[in-house]
């Protein structure tokens, strides 16, 4: 099943205002891929801890989609500071690890991890439905934000159909293997999947001309701009200006 | 052809069924009525009036509502307060008047404090009456519900058979359910051929039923 693992009502950080965590979270996002210096990423490292340790989220569950990011990083350090031209560092037979190429791979090591980090603890923290409404106070297009919300709504709606087939497909014997069956087997579950998708499509369509609809979408949410949200606002600009001084001066 | 020489009239005040084999029509006659389907020929008056382009159904829209039979199809907004409004806001109230009829409904149905629930996450029973909220909201004088029992409890089942009667207003119920229809309608309507029949009268009848004891003599209440 789909699932907002980081979605913890209680959490301290739904106290912040979502409209407040989006924009920060951006503005962090903007910041720390534009730095190149180790001494304000590893600031932004330590500041995205924080983030996550202050805004109440389970740690095993943010480590768990830590390991599953940083298993892509790996890949970049097996092939960037073998590939990277630059000074070398060290010989192993035909292969040259390079300095640059070492200094590049712990640069993008550093940021994705920093805006990870932030990112769950700022955005992840917050139901779709929450990311959703808090757009759309942003003035995001009201088209691009209904898209957002209809895709949400029904990415579940699809996901069940999908789970109907797949266990239709099992409780008649079906097993996977590298076959010309089973390539058969999963293109029907696609098209299957796209038919009956376009099938909904058609029908919400209708549902929604017979309650008058003329091409406008309505927001009803408002947030309130909490005293947390104030303290956060306040650090985290602290916070955005360190690191740009970090940056620039160091 | 799903639907030929169909002839029916619907007055004020009348709590209808329509019950009838898959694939005769029934779904077919409601969508035609809401002018989702364009029949080949034939007229349609609604409210006394001729209804044939798109702008005419578009006035009696607001006047008629349709419960789909799948809540899915009809839930399309994050939350059940948005949802319910939708309806409203396109027929020009303003924000404040919409939640205010929205709460309202909602509070008429049982669905008090539902208004921030994510419409995804709600059981089926639940987004079926929360689907007939959306409906009821736009204040509808005709109310077509297709299948509503589909899926349902006998908690949400029963729910339903004591709202449904006591709406102020008229309504086709289709369903295949008997002991429903009778519960809930005056009038009940068959489809064959394409075409409506009126299939009020009781017919005394015998059919095979099993149960425990079954072989010591017995009456059914």
């Amino acid at each position: 099943m789909i699932s907002e693992p980081f979605v913890v009502e209680k959490a301290r950080i739904n106290q912040v205002s979502p409209i407040t965590r989006v924009v920060f979270a951006t503005a962090y996002s903007f910041i720390v891929a534009l730095s190149y210096r180790f001494p304000a990423l590893f600031t932004a490292c330590f500041l995205s801890l924080l983030m996550v340790c202050l805004s109440g989220l389970n740690l095993f569950a943010v480590a768990k989609r830590l390991v599953v990011v940083n298993g892509l990083i790996l890949i970049i350090w097996l092939i960037l500071p073998l590939t990277y031209s630059g000074e070398p560092v060290l010989n192993i037979g035909p292969l040259t690890i390079t300095r640059p190429g070492i200094i590049l791979s712990a640069q993008i090591t550093l940021k994705s991890n920093a805006i990870l980090l932030a990112v769950i603890a700022l955005i992840s923290s917050m139901s779709l439905v929450t990311l959703g409404h808090a757009l759309s106070h942003l003035r995001i297009p009201k088209k691009i934000v209904f898209l957002f919300l209809m895709t949400v709504r029904y990415i579940f709606v699809i996901e069940n159909e999908y789970l109907r087939l797949v266990r239709a497909m099992k409780i008649r014997g079906f097993r996977p293997g590298t076959n010309i069956h089973t390539y058969k087997t999963y293109a029907y579950l696609i098209g299957m999947l796209f038919v009956r998708a376009s099938a909904r499509a058609q029908r919400v369509h209708k549902a929604m001309m017979c309650r008058g609809f003329k091409g406008k979408f309505y927001g009803l949410y408002k947030f309130s701009s909490t005293r947390l949200s104030w303290i956060f606002s306040t650090l985290m600009t602290a916070s955005l200006i360190g690191l740009v001084f970090l940056e620039i001066v160091s | 052809m799903v639907i030929d020489g169909l002839d029916f009239n619907f007055y004020p005040g009348d709590h209808s069924g329509l019950i009838a084999p898959n694939g005769s029509g029934k779904t077919t006659f409601f969508h035609i009525i809401m002018g989702l389907i364009k029949p080949s020929y034939g007229k349609m008056e609604i409210f006394n009036k001729p209804v044939c382009k798109e702008d005419d159904f578009l006035n009696i829209r607001g006047k008629i509502g349709l419960l789909f039979q799948d809540a899915d199809d009809q839930l399309f907004c994050p939350t059940v307060l948005e949802d319910v409004a939708f309806g409203p806001l396109n027929m020009g109230k303003s924000k404040e008047e919409a939640i205010e009829i929205s709460r309202k409904t909602l509070d008429s149905l049982g669905l008090a404090g539902f208004e921030d629930r994510i419409t995804y996450k709600l059981s089926g029973g639940e987004k079926r009456l929360v689907s007939l909220a959306t409906v009821l909201s736009m204040k509808p004088e005709i109310l077509l519900l297709d299948e509503p029992l589909t899926g349902l409890d006998t908690e949400t089942r029963l729910k339903l058979i004591d709202i449904l009667p006591n709406l102020d207003l008229s309504y086709i119920l289709i369903s295949h359910e008997i002991d429903f229809l009778t519960a809930t309608t005056k009038h009940i309507y068959t489809m064959k051929d394409g075409k409506i029949l009126l299939d009020d009268q009781s017919y005394i009848h015998k059919h095979e039923h099993v149960h425990q004891f079954g072989r010591i003599p017995h009456k059914h209440s």
